[in-house]
């Protein structure tokens, strides 16, 4: 529009702040940079590379905005303009929408706009089967179970976060930028009664352009090549490596590593981690938040028996981070314990326990999932008759193999008793299975309004009382399974109050209360939004549910190793910020000492330079430089050739005056000559 | 192809000032010397006027947009009485240079007339001016956008490069009548000039309504041009003779 007032609505996005000073201003005049944009980047393994790629500058197309069939055939083949880059909202963002696009040459990007709830049918970008190729399942291994033939987990997975797209696929949510993008659409690129749009146009230009290809050996051949011969090496991919929590009910002894005589250890497992279909973005309320808050109030309910009546075996928590890729946290424990890295192996394992997807429990109704194939020499048993809760247990049919789980490395290495409980029978409840709306929301941890966030963190939600359930019998099962007596059991229960502070902590708000006391003074400026890495905090808040406050100093606290009863061989020691007095910004700070330990989790693979591993996970993320979105307006070709057209003509006109009225200037300046002073 | 657009405004901008540089100033190294120096000159006046624009702006308040307007025209209008402050300085500094040159000449006479001084000293104020006011425009008319999505015109690169050329060859133009004027002790031309500067800076403040500022820009180039030629030795019948003499050539040949 050729109208001389910017509109309201850009003006509030155009930071310059004073006209000419501070800014290339001419560049704030062309572009709208959209800063609160989620990309999809590029990850690699030992065959394939999956996720998103961009030129190096960054791809651009005529904005086009998705509504209904026709806007698609425009953008496919009658668009007058090629390419484009079509924004659409998540209901378009499924599979058949966008394996159309990505085999047209005329599309050079994709925005999708996110809204707070997701497609009311549900939406799954993983796969329907997940970890197919890494579980226990296989040729060699109940063959007739292997691949889902049995049960298919993810029915709404359409395996959208595993394709290669070679163009960029951004995100934004529902707001100010959104609407921005909408009305320059509906501004410039839509044709008055009919016809082909003029320019100028609204375009989009999307970058993430990433550095890795091929896959996983290639990538880190050429990180070898870089490291070897570069004085500044530049690294195209990084391994997906994190850390793994655990701690124990009976402190051991961590310098001592490989079999550990006479301890037999129950295991509890769960796992930390979940993903989207973009970078970063994975609140994975149902499929990891709901499990791992149910772990740690139910190690925080066995606090209660742990001194006076401990069980007679060993209760072990594990925290497994990068399950979703292949399980990279657990194959790399087991890893360990079979070559004598960790502080017990697989001999002192007497069974295992793991939490699996338990917050959408229907009626009260959980199941626990064993191995078909070596259930003949299980000896794990329903443990809920004796408990008096208003959950119920119950197994699922015998034939039906182990979801999805960590167990299941366990089980590739020694065929150990365990069980998996969840929420489902068969497929998941999971509606939104690794994707962006398996949040808050979706788990129904909602507050009534008015409240302030210190208010929420202390409201116990119908969601935190029922998990708070769960962990209650998670807690007694396992405090039986390690040969605790019964009489204790009712001592045994997972308190709401801390399920509901936990739950906002992890999906909604980190930067709250109860959070900056359980961590150190210099982490509480990591904290803020629900928190992407919650490997560290799992770790504060377990250390605070397992441990002890020691009379220390903070230069104590680093270095007990001289001092009486104190071990750093048996226990972490931590220093806290503490509660908040009123009056003061910053707590006292004091030194808890728990048997929490972070262990690496990073895939075998990359410690036994097999990257086309079959065994091992072997996940890698590309690198990248500029990640950015932003919109312009695009002039007409024929306008750009114009423009050139008449710089030449200019230039040579002037060159050729200006021989013309060189060659004659004595002649054209000749009537006023002076006598005194000129000369040629 | 957004090169084509910054090739475009590049020749369109700096097109006859590059010609005039080729063909009458690139093989007299004293001429180029003069070029340069008055370009520095011309930097030298905007350097000390945005310095005072940038102090009265960091020192007001930057949310009272209409301040802010007034500061700029103020701005303007002092940078451009400024310019002009220089170009007196610069026309004192070469008429001492010129009889320095004279005196150490064979024949006593100075190898360049204050014409072609006063020439080449506008010039070199227009190409300066010219290289301030585009360059910056130019390098971001090379991203994949162009101006509009704020509601300005999208002719942004083109009229700016048209008024960069029109602003350059301004300058040559009032360079020779500036000189001519102070020679002649003619203080009204020096007047007219300044005021005729203002005029054309003040029009850009009419932009984005292109038809305002261009236009009569372009008319008072061409106003200019005339003075200046008359002013420098030209007239009504050496235009004729030369005219004549080319059909002559064009029929003789």
């Amino acid at each position: 529009s050729e109208s001389g007032q910017p509109s309201l609505l850009l003006t509030c996005l155009h930071i310059c702040p004073l006209p000419g000073v501070g800014c290339s201003s001419v560049q704030q005049k062309i572009y709208v940079q959209l800063n609160k944009t989620f990309p999809c980047v590029r990850l690699l393994n030992a065959t394939h590379q999956i996720g998103c790629q961009s030129s190096v500058s960054g791809d651009t197309g005529v904005l086009h905005v998705l509504e209904t069939e026709t806007d698609l055939d425009w953008v496919l083949s009658s668009g007058p303009n090629p390419p484009y880059v079509v924004l659409m909202v998540a209901e378009h963002f499924n599979r058949s929408t966008m394996m159309k696009l990505k085999g047209s040459a005329r599309v050079a990007g994709v925005a999708v706009v996110i809204s707070k709830a997701g497609p009311a049918q549900g939406f799954s970008p993983h796969h329907s089967c997940p970890n197919q190729n890494s579980g226990v399942y296989s040729d060699s291994y109940g063959p007739e179970l292997a691949g889902c033939n049995v049960t298919v987990w993810n029915p709404l997975g359409n395996s959208l976060s595993y394709e290669d797209f070679r163009f960029p696929i951004f995100s934004l949510h529902e707001g100010e930028e959104a609407d921005v993008i909408r009305k320059c659409f509906l501004d410039h690129n839509r044709g008055v009664n009919g016809s082909d749009p003029a320019y100028p146009l609204c375009a989009m230009q999307l970058a993430s352009h990433m550095y890795a290809v091929k896959d996983t050996a290639t990538c880190m051949r050429r990180n070898d090549i870089q490291s070897r011969f570069s004085i500044s090496p530049e690294f195209v991919c990084d391994a997906l490596a994190d850390y793994n929590v655990w701690s124990s009910l009976k402190p051991l002894n961590n310098s001592g590593k490989g079999h550990l005589d006479g301890e037999s250890v129950v295991i509890a497992a769960t796992r930390l981690d979940s993903r989207s279909f973009f970078w970063n973005e994975a609140p994975g309320g149902e499929s990891a938040v709901g499990g791992f808050v149910t772990l740690l109030a139910a190690a925080q309910a066995l606090r209660a028996v742990v001194e006076d009546h401990p069980p007679s075996q060993n209760i072990l928590f594990t925290f497994f981070q990068g399950e979703t890729f292949d399980y990279i946290g657990s194959s790399r424990m087991v890893y360990d314990m079979e070559n004598g890295k960790f502080v017990i192996d697989l001999d002192n394992i007497h069974s295992l326990v793991e939490i699996g997807q338990v917050a959408l429990h229907r009626n009260g109704q959980l199941w626990l999932h064993s191995d078909p194939v070596s259930r003949r020499n299980s000896s794990v048993r329903s443990e809920s008759t004796a408990l008096n809760l208003s959950l119920s247990v119950a197994e699922p049919d015998v034939s039906q193999p182990l979801p999805p789980s960590s167990f299941q490395r366990f089980l590739r290495a020694r065929p150990i008793p365990g069980v998996v409980l969840t929420d489902h029978m068969s497929a998941f409840s999971n509606r939104y299975y690794e994707s962006l709306y398996d949040d808050a929301e979706y788990l129904n941890v909602s507050y009534p309004s008015g409240l302030s966030p210190e208010e929420q963190l202390e409201y116990v939600t119908d969601t935190a009382k029922t998990l708070a359930e769960v962990a209650t019998l998670v807690a007694r099962s396992l405090y039986k399974q390690a040969g605790g007596l019964d009489d204790h059991l009712s001592s045994i229960n997972a308190d709401p109050k801390i399920v509901t502070q936990m739950l906002y902590g992890f999906l909604v708000q980190s930067n709250n209360s109860w959070f900056r006391s359980l961590v150190s003074p210099d982490i509480v400026k990591n904290l803020g939004d629900p928190v992407k890495m919650p490997t560290w905090l799992v770790q504060y808040v377990l250390a605070n549910f397992t441990g002890t406050l020691r009379n220390l100093t903070q230069t104590q606290c680093k270095n007990p190793e001289d001092l009486e009863g104190e071990s750093k061989d048996l226990y972490s020691y931590f220093w806290v910020q503490g509660p908040v007095p009123p009056n003061s910004t910053q707590g006292e700070g004091y030194c808890v000492r728990a048997p929490v330990r972070l262990v690496k989790a990073h895939s075998p693979a990359f410690e036994l330079h097999q990257y086309s591993s079959r065994d091992y996970s072997t996940w890698t993320e590309s690198r990248w430089k500029q990640i950015q979105a932003r919109i312009f307006l695009v002039a007409s070709r024929d306008l750009e050739m114009l423009t050139l057209g008449v710089g030449v003509a200019v230039l040579l006109v002037s060159l050729v005056v200006t021989y013309f009225i060189n060659s004659k200037a004595d002649l054209l300046f000749s009537s006023s000559r002076e006598t005194t002073s000129t000369a040629y | 192809m957004p090169v084509a657009v910054f090739f475009g405004c590049a020749f369109i901008a700096f097109g006859p000032a590059l010609a005039l540089f080729v063909f009458t100033i690139a093989r007299e190294p004293l001429r180029v010397i003069i070029l340069i120096a008055g370009a520095f000159f011309w930097l030298l006046s905007l350097l000390l006027s945005s310095l005072v624009w940038f102090i009265a702006v960091k020192a007001s308040n930057p949310e009272n947009v209409s301040l802010q307007k007034g500061l700029l025209i103020f701005g303007a209008v002092f940078s451009v009485v400024l310019q002009e402050v220089f170009r007196f300085a610069y026309y004192r500094l070469l008429r001492k240079a010129n009889e320095g040159l004279a005196a150490i000449s064979e024949e006593n006479l100075s190898p360049i007339s204050v014409q072609q001084m006063a020439y080449v000293a506008g010039l070199g104020f227009g190409i300066m001016s010219g290289a301030f006011s585009m360059i910056n425009i130019l390098s971001d008319s090379l991203g994949p956008g162009t101006v509009g999505i704020y509601g300005d015109s999208q002719y942004y690169f083109i009229t700016s490069a048209f008024m960069t050329m029109a602003m350059t060859l301004l300058h040559t133009f009032w360079g020779v009548v500036f000189f001519d004027g102070c020679e002649k002790r003619r203080w009204w031309v020096i007047a007219a000039v300044a005021a005729l500067h203002l005029l054309v800076s003040g029009l850009s403040f009419l932009n984005p309504s292109y038809e305002g500022s261009l236009p009569p820009a372009y008319v008072i180039m061409v106003l200019m041009a005339a003075w200046a030629f008359f002013s420098s030795g030209g007239s009504l019948q050496t235009l004729t003779q030369v005219w004549m003499c080319k059909k002559n050539g064009v029929d003789s040949s």
